[in-house]
Formats: C-alpha cells, sequence, structure tokens
C-alpha cells in the first residue's frame, strides 16, 4: 500500500511540492466556496496565522532561535499595508511585497543582534521588541494614528477575478470570500517557497547549526550569517501575514499586536510541531476555531461574555505548558512516532 | 542480615549508557578498616562503578548493600545521608564557595548524620590537619592549587563523619611527593577510624602500596581480585591491565 | 532643576522595585538557569489576591501578607509540577513553559478577577514632601517602597550568607552534583529557591500596584524593565540585579520624562541590545566575553 502510495508521487521535490500547492488550492476551492461566509473570514484569519507560523517554524524549529517578536513584526507589515493602501493608488499585491520587504529589512536589523543571543537571552530581547514596538504607533500618533491606529481599505475583487470566478463556481464572491482567497494563495505560495528552502540547502544548515553549534562553525559555516538569514525569511513571512491582517480586519491598531500575539503564534508553532509547516498549518487552525469553540463552552458554563473570551488564551497557556512537558514534538511529533511505529510492526509481521 | 557495620557490599551490580554496557555484573566487597582499590585502564568503568554506588547513575541492576541495608535505587542525597562519602573524579569542590563554606557543607551532612552515631568531626580537626586550609578559609575555593583542593574534598567527606569513603583517582594532577603523602594519610586515616575506603586509581603502584584488597576492572567486568600484595606481585596481570 | 530632581527620586523609587524584581529572576536563573517569564503574570495574580482580600474589608496589611504567601505557595508549587520535569533539558523549552505560565496566568486573572483597570491603594500618603516651598516627588509611599525593597534585600543576604539554608540553597545552585553528594535535598532547595524569587517577585507587584491601576497585563512592561535590569546587573549576581535595577529605574525615568512615555518600552529594549551586544556579562563584569 505505502509503495504504491510512493511510487505515485513524482521523485523531483520541485514538482511534488507543485503537486502538493495545486492539491492545496482545489481543496482551499472547495472549502471556500463550500462553507458560510462565517466561516470563510475564519479561513482568511487562519490564513495570516499560518503565514506568520509558518515563516516562526522555520526560525524557531528549524535554526533553533526562539521569537516573541513576530507579533511586533507583524504590526510593521500591518502598518506599512495600511500606509501603502491609504491613497488608493498602490495596487494591493504591490503592498503586500512591500510590507514583506520592509519587514524584511526590520528583521534584518533585529535579526543582526539576535544573531548573538540564544535561549532565554533572545527570547527576553524579542519580548521588549514585542511589548515596546505597539509604543511606536503612540508616539508618532499624526502617521500612525496613535491607539486608534489606521483604518485599511481592503481590496475589492477585480472584474477577471470575480468573473473567472463566477466561471469556475457559479457562486458569488462575497468579500470576506475574496480576502480568504488573497490570504490562502498568499499562504500556499509561501509554503511552496519554506518547503523548497527547507528541503534544500539552507535547511540542511540551519539544522545543522541548530544541533550542534560548535561542530558546524568547525565546518566552516558562517554562523552569523546563516542567522540572519533564518530572521529574515522568517520577518518576511510575518510581514507578509501582518499585511494580510490588516486587509482582513481592516485595521491597523496597537491593541492587535500586543505580546499576546505573538505567544498565540508561538502556540500555534509548539502545538503543530517545531520544525514543520504541516504543523504550523495545523497549529493555526487551532488559533482560529478553538476560542469560539471555548468560548462556547465558557458562555454555557455561565461565564460572562469577556471571561469566556479569555478562555482561549488560557487554553493556549495551559497546552504549551502541557505540550512542552508531555510531547515536545507537538502533534507532528505524535505523528511521526505513530507512522515509525506503524512501520516497525508492518516490517516485523 | 549480620553484615558488620560500614560493610560496602556490592552483589551483580551493572549498569549501561544507552547500548554501551559499562558495569557488567560485579561483585565487590569492601570491608571497614581496610583500603579497597579497583584498578582498571581507561574506560574500565571504575567512575561509572563509584557514580551507582552513590546514586547518581540510575536504573543499574543488581544491589549495593551498607552494613546490610539495602541502599540500591535510593537517591544520591539518601544514599550521601547513610554514610556513604563519595569524592568525585575531578574532585567536586564547589568553586563558587568558599573553603570554609565548602568544609560546612560537609559538617552539615555529618550533624544530620551524628544522631545515627556516626563518628564527630569539627572544622578544628580538619584545620589542624591541613593547616593550608585554615589559611584560606575565607577564600573563594576557586583560589586553590590542586593538592589543596584535594585536602579540601577529603576533609569535606571526613567532616560528614562517613562509613564509607569513595575516592575517584584522587593522585590524579598531583606531584608525586603530594601523592605519597595523600596515600600515607589515607591509610593512617583508616587505621585510626576503621573507615571503609573504596579507592579508584590509575595509579596502580601506589593504590596497592597501601590498599589492602584490590579488584581489577576490565570493560566493566571484575577480572581480578585478590589481596594487594598477590595483585602485586602478579607480573602478568600487571603487564595486562596495570601497565607497571 | 526641580523637574530634573523630581525625575530623579521617580526614578530611584521605580528603580527599587525593577531591583527587586530583577532580584527574583537571578534567584531563578542562578539556581535553574531558566528565566522565569511568568514571574510578572504570578505577581500580577497575587496582587489581585491582595486586592480581593482589601476589597472584601480586610486591611492592606492583611492583603499585602496574603499575598506575599501566596506567591511563596504559588512560587513552589509552579516549580515542584511544572518546571522540574524541564529544568536541565533543552533551554527552549524552558522558555516556552514560562511563557505558557504567562498567558494562562494572565488569562485566569482576567477571568476571576475581570479584564478592567481596578485601582489598588497604597498604605501610606502619594502627596509628596515638601522641601521649602517646592513639593518634591518623594511620597511617604515612596519612602515604603525603597525601605520595604531593602528590608527584603537585606534578609536575603542575611539568609544567604548566615544561616545554613542559604548555605545548602547556595550549593544547590552552583552545583547540584556535588550538593547531592554532600547529602542536601536538592529538589527541595530549588523548590525553596522559586518560592522566595516568587515572594520577592510578589513583592515587586504590589509596590509597583500601590496607588496606581491594575489589570492583567500590568506587570508585562515590568517583565522587561526587570529582565534588562538582571542583564545590567549580568544575571548572575544579586548585588548587580540590585545595581541594575536602579540604574533602570532612573534610564527609563529621564527617558519618560525627558522624551514621552511612549517610548519607555523601547528605550528599554534599546538599553538590553546595546548591554547584550557590548558587555553581555553586564557593566560589572571584569571580564567582557560571554556567550549569551
Ligand atoms: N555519561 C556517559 N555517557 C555515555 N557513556 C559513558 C558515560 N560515562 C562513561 N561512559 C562510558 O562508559 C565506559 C566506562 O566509563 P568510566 O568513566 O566509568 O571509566 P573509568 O574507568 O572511570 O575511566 P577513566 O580512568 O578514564 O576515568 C566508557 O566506555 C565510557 O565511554
Ligand atoms: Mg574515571
Amino acid at each position: 500500500m505505502r509503495a504504491v502510495l510512493r511510487r505515485l508521487v513524482p521523485r523531483s521535490l520541485l514538482l511534488r511540492n507543485l503537486l502538493g500547492v495545486v492539491a492545496g488550492l482545489v481543496v482551499v476551492v472547495l472549502v471556500l466556496e463550500t462553507t458560510s461566509p462565517f466561516r470563510n473570514s475564519q479561513f482568511a484569519t487562519m490564513s495570516y496565522y499560518a503565514i506568520a507560523a509558518a515563516g516562526l517554524t522555520v526560525l524557531t524549529g528549524l535554526n533553533g532561535q526562539i521569537s516573541l517578536g513576530h507579533g511586533a513584526l507583524m504590526a510593521v507589515g500591518a502598518y506599512t499595508t495600511a500606509l501603502l493602501l491609504e491613497g488608493g493608488s498602490v495596487p494591493f499585491p504591490l503592498a503586500m511585497l512591500a510590507a514583506a520587504a520592509v519587514t524584511a529589512v526590520a528583521g534584518v536589523v533585529v535579526g543582526a543582534a539576535a544573531a548573538r543571543l540564544h535561549g532565554p537571552y533572545l527570547a527576553g530581547a524579542t519580548l521588549a521588541l514585542a511589548v515596546g514596538v505597539p509604543g511606536l504607533a503612540i508616539y508618532f500618533d499624526g502617521l500612525l494614528g496613535g491607539e486608534q491606529g489606521l483604518s485599511v481599505r481592503s481590496p475589492r475583487p477585480p472584474d477577471w477575478f470575480a468573473d473567472a470566478h463566477y466561471f469556475l463556481t457559479a457562486g458569488e464572491l462575497g468579500g470576506a470570500k475574496y480576502l480568504a482567497y488573497v490570504g490562502w494563495i498568499t499562504l500556499l505560495v509561501v509554503v511552496l517557497l519554506l518547503a523548497n528552502l527547507m528541503a534544500g540547502r539552507y535547511g540542511r544548515v540551519w539544522r545543522a547549526v541548530r544541533d550542534d553549534e560548535v561542530a558546524a562553525e568547525l565546518a566552516g559555516m558562517r554562523l552569523g550569517g546563516l542567522r540572519i538569514l533564518a530572521f529574515v525569511v522568517s520577518a518576511a513571512c510575518a510581514g507578509l501575514a501582518g499585511s494580510v491582517l490588516a486587509m482582513v480586519v481592516r485595521l491597523a491598531a496597537p491593541s492587535g499586536f500586543t505580546i499576546v500575539l505573538s505567544l498565540s503564534l508561538l502556540t500555534a508553532v509548539v502545538v503543530g510541531g517545531l520544525g514543520s509547516l504541516t504543523g504550523a498549518l495545523l497549529g493555526s487552525a487551532l488559533l482560529v476555531f478553538l476560542p469560539p469553540a471555548v468560548t462556547n463552552l465558557g458562555t454555557g458554563a455561565g461565564l460572562t461574555g469577556v471571561q469566556a473570551a479569555q478562555l482561549a488564551p488560557l487554553v493556549y497557556g495551559v497546552v504549551l505548558v502541557v505540550v512542552m512537558l508531555l510531547a515536545p514534538g507537538g502533534v507532528m511529533g505524535l505523528l511521526r512516532r505513530l507512522w515509525r511505529r506503524g512501520i516497525n510492526q508492518g516490517g516485523s509481521t | 542480615m549480620a553484615e558488620p557495620r560500614g560493610t560496602l557490599d556490592i552483589r551483580g551490580l551493572s549498569a549501561r549508557y544507552g547500548p554501551v554496557t559499562a558495569l557488567d555484573a560485579v561483585d565487590i566487597t569492601a570491608s571497614p578498616g581496610r583500603v579497597t582499590a579497583v584498578l582498571g585502564a581507561n574506560g574500565a568503568g571504575k567512575t561509572t562503578l563509584l557514580r551507582t554506588i552513590s546514586g547518581l547513575v540510575k536504573g543499574a541492576d543488581g544491589s549495593v548493600l551498607l552494613g546490610g541495608r539495602d541502599l540500591t535505587g535510593a537517591s544520591a542525597e539518601t544514599i550521601a545521608r547513610a554514610g556513604i562519602a563519595h569524592v568525585p573524579e575531578g574532585r567536586g569542590v564547589i568553586t563558587e564557595l568558599t573553603v570554609e563554606e565548602n568544609l560546612r557543607l560537609g559538617e552539615l551532612l555529618g550533624t544530620a548524620r551524628r544522631g545515627k552515631g556516626g563518628r564527630e568531626h569539627r572544622l578544628d580537626t580538619v584545620y589542624e590537619m591541613f593547616p593550608a586550609l585554615e589559611q584560606r578559609r575565607r577564600r573563594e575555593a576557586n583560589s586553590l592549587s590542586g593538592g589543596e583542593r584535594q585536602m579540601l574534598v577529603i576533609g569535606r567527606a571526613l567532616l560528614s563523619a562517613p562509613e564509607v569513603l569513595l575516592l575517584d583517582e584522587p593522585s590524579l594532577g598531583l606531584a608525586p611527593r603530594i601523592v605519597a603523602q595523600l596515600f600515607a594519610l589515607i591509610r593512617d586515616l583508616v587505621d585510626r577510624e576503621g573507615i571503609t575506603v573504596l579507592l579508584v586509581e590509575q595509579n596502580a603502584r601506589s593504590a596497592l602500596s597501601i590498599a589492602d584488597t584490590g579488584f581489577v576492572l576490565n570493560l566493566g567486568r571484575v577480572v581480578a581480585a585478590a589481596d594487594a600484595a598477590s595483585l602485586a606481585g602478579d607480573a602478568d596481570l600487571r603487564h595486562a591491565y596495570l601497565g607497571f | 532643576m526641580q523637574q530634573f530632581v523630581n525625575i530623579t527620586l521617580n526614578g530611584l523609587s521605580q528603580g527599587a522595585i525593577y531591583a527587586a524584581f530583577a532580584l527574583a529572576l537571578v534567584l531563578i536563573w542562578r539556581a535553574t538557569r531558566i528565566i522565569n517569564f511568568a514571574q510578572g503574570a504570578m505577581a500580577m495574580f497575587t496582587t489581585y489576591l491582595a486586592l480581593t482580600l482589601i476589597e472584601s474589608g480586610q486591611s492592606y496589611w492583611v492583603g499585602f501578607a496574603a499575598a506575599l504567601v501566596a506567591g511563596l505557595v504559588l512560587g513552589a508549587l509552579v516549580e515542584r509540577i511544572v518546571m522540574r520535569p524541564v529544568e536541565g533539558g533543552p533551554e527552549l523549552n524552558a522558555v516556552i513553559v514560562t511563557l505558557g505560565l504567562f498567558v494562562a496566568f494572565q488569562a485566569l486573572a482576567a477571568i476571576l478577577f475581570g479584564a478592567t483597570f481596578q485601582s489598588f491603594p497604597a498604605p501610606f500618603g502619594l502627596r509628596g514632601f515638601t522641601v521649602g516651598e517646592f513639593t518634591i516627588a518623594f511620597t511617604p509611599f515612596s519612602v515604603f517602597v525603597i525601605g520595604s525593597v531593602l528590608v527584603v534585600m537585606l534578609a536575603l543576604t542575611a539568609l544567604f550568607r548566615f544561616t545554613d539554608l542559604g548555605l545548602r540553597m547556595r550549593a544547590s545552585a552552583f552545583s547540584q552534583e556535588v550538593s547531592r553528594l554532600l547529602g542536601v535535598r536538592v529538589g527541595r532547595m530549588l523548590t525553596l529557591g522559586w518560592a522566595f524569587a516568587a515572594v520577592v517577585g510578589s513583592l515587586a507587584g504590589l509596590l509597583i500596584a500601590g496607588g496606581n491601576l491594575v489589570h492583567p497585563a500590568y506587570m508585562d512592561a515590568v517583565i522587561v524593565y526587570g529582565f534588562v535590569a538582571a542583564v545590567l546587573g549580568g544575571l548572575e549576581s544579586p548585588g548587580g540585579a540590585v545595581a541594575g535595577g536602579l540604574i533602570t529605574g532612573l534610564a527609563l525615568s529621564y527617558v519618560s520624562g525627558y522624551l514621552g512615555s511612549e517610548l519607555v518600552t523601547l528605550a528599554a529594549l534599546g538599553i538590553l541590545v546595546a548591554v547584550l551586544l557590548v558587555r553581555p556579562r553586564g557593566l560589572f563584569s571584569r571580564v567582557a566575553e560571554r556567550r549569551v
């Protein structure tokens, strides 16, 4: 059975990943077309969490650097997008690219400092980043709108897209659905790029650095440059995610980028399994679909709305602790263990 | 069981590090008032033996008995409180503490044990034995020389009023003259206080010169066990395992 | 001139609190090589307990004492139950566990005590002393802040320098294995270390809250300031933490007073990065090198 599956999958990595993306696209279309506008907007939310989490998993899972500052990096992307879309003359894909680029530049700066830090020091420094950056929006309130933030014009679907969509599905293309498409197409592209990167030379090198710094350095790898590169890649993803967030939420405001956002992203990658893109997707799904569920449970159990809304972060925190204590490999780690056990049993019988 | 106090009985002790078997069914007995030497080449399993006895290596098979009391699987803290003092490889000076603070840690253990009838040792007697330590009592142990550190850890172990003293390569890094003094001191202590000493050494010749009995370990197994004089007199054994 | 004096005085009393918080971080770091990022959230939680008692009609001092005792118990429980399994493991795992606790405590506080701002009483006056014709920014409450931080530091110093328990705790922090061989119950010492640290953290939480508004996230920035202070002091030394706390308090007070309060956390970030890159072992170490 497995052998057959294996033969059906193409050899070349790029082809295999491309095939995955096309399959992903089909799934996205099917899911978005068959679900309600409310679910569509949930999927739009999931797309930006997943983009940021995918970037973070490269940094933390592959390169072993923790970042609590990804919420702040998302803020950079979101504000860039808000500013560029303000006049109405910049097309949104350009704004997204610009957001990624600006955040990548921020990533160079942060990464250069971070490259020399590890573990708790890095966590503390990026925590300071997460707590400090929203202050900038308030300080430059003339440009960035202070506490209120900037409202964002979210893009309308262009005619050709709406036509193509109608042609394919004979359905209406609502605003939420369009944004969900934008988010998920971005996500698929990001995942394709990251998957290739992780499987390629840089992926190997990053893993080597994570596993044995000294050996990697003796082997002639330039640790500093490699770490900065990981940070930049990861920051660009956070910038893109922030850009999608701004368009979906129609707002870039300091209250959207608290430390809790950074910690939610960390939860997503840890729960999914550090270093795994699939894990990052699973973790992001958790961030989107868990809160309404536990909030409902909470109101059902007699909590007020405000209290029930706090159940989700409570669960994140508990889950972070429990996963680290019981299954540090996250969901993907567990699955991999089961899979291996299956192979071993299959081999011995 | 009618074992006398202070007898250390090791039965069928085996220990593994992953796939590596470091100890393989080792039987050793060490008696009060005697120095029992454990000899063997690098990697023979000597350190592992002591660390297993004192509870630092977990998950071993076999048993460790002190005066008939089964200590197998107990925590290192419990084993230390039962009266086994382990002076580890590299000596185990806590370099951030002062000389006197290091000694006081031994004394605290001794005080905790005294209820159980341990012999009394006081800081003063250790300072009498090692005047160099008294001069440096307020200094960080960091500043001591190798020989002074060895005095410090032996003094610290004695303050804990042990029944059994485990010494892991005490001669390492010391000048021959200091080694001779050190071994004379150990012999003297055993004769005066009647404690049990298990002495791990690479320096087989010196060790056998003060030991009563000896065991030779190779690849985790006991390959020879006899009184010290006959071990020292066995030329084949010396060539094969002891290198002198 | 008057402004400068006031900003300095304010910086000193804030600095005393950061010093206490940094001290709590250093105690745990020395013993377990873990930065307790949940320290602030734990302190927030015990401060809310105090507030609940005070609002139910108890005196400030009952609430104060209860918060410290709660800190002691909470610190011990946290170490024993969730930190023990990750001690000595990969450093990232321990970091993630403390962050999980951070989020969990904050959310739990919002559920139990509400997510709104509540005012927290101060046991002493909040009006500045008058010197000649000026009112300076130094209040009876500031005296209490600095005094209680001093008392705690002296008590800790006495504990570590002069008692057997303190000796055992220090030994466990420096060398767990040797301490075990000397019969020290290292596990208990680590639990106690976390417990004492949480008491000091709780004190910092109470002092920050006094005469101010509290809400579940009010300690977030303090974690950063405390961490900056601890790193300034080299992360290893209690004395360094205290000095680092005072320096941080002063520096941030000047930034707030002359540049704008929104920039305080960013300034803290700037100080942190500068120290980590230029003097990773802290301001007071003689050697500049260290892997951070
Ligand atoms: N922590 C460890 N993990 C894995 N293997 C170990 C460990 N400690 C020791 N070993 C292995 O166990 C065997 C016995 O080691 P041990 O340290 O007990 O030898 P030894 O006789 O004390 O040697 P030496 O004279 O060099 O101190 C060796 O093969 C060693 O490589
Ligand atoms: Mg050895």
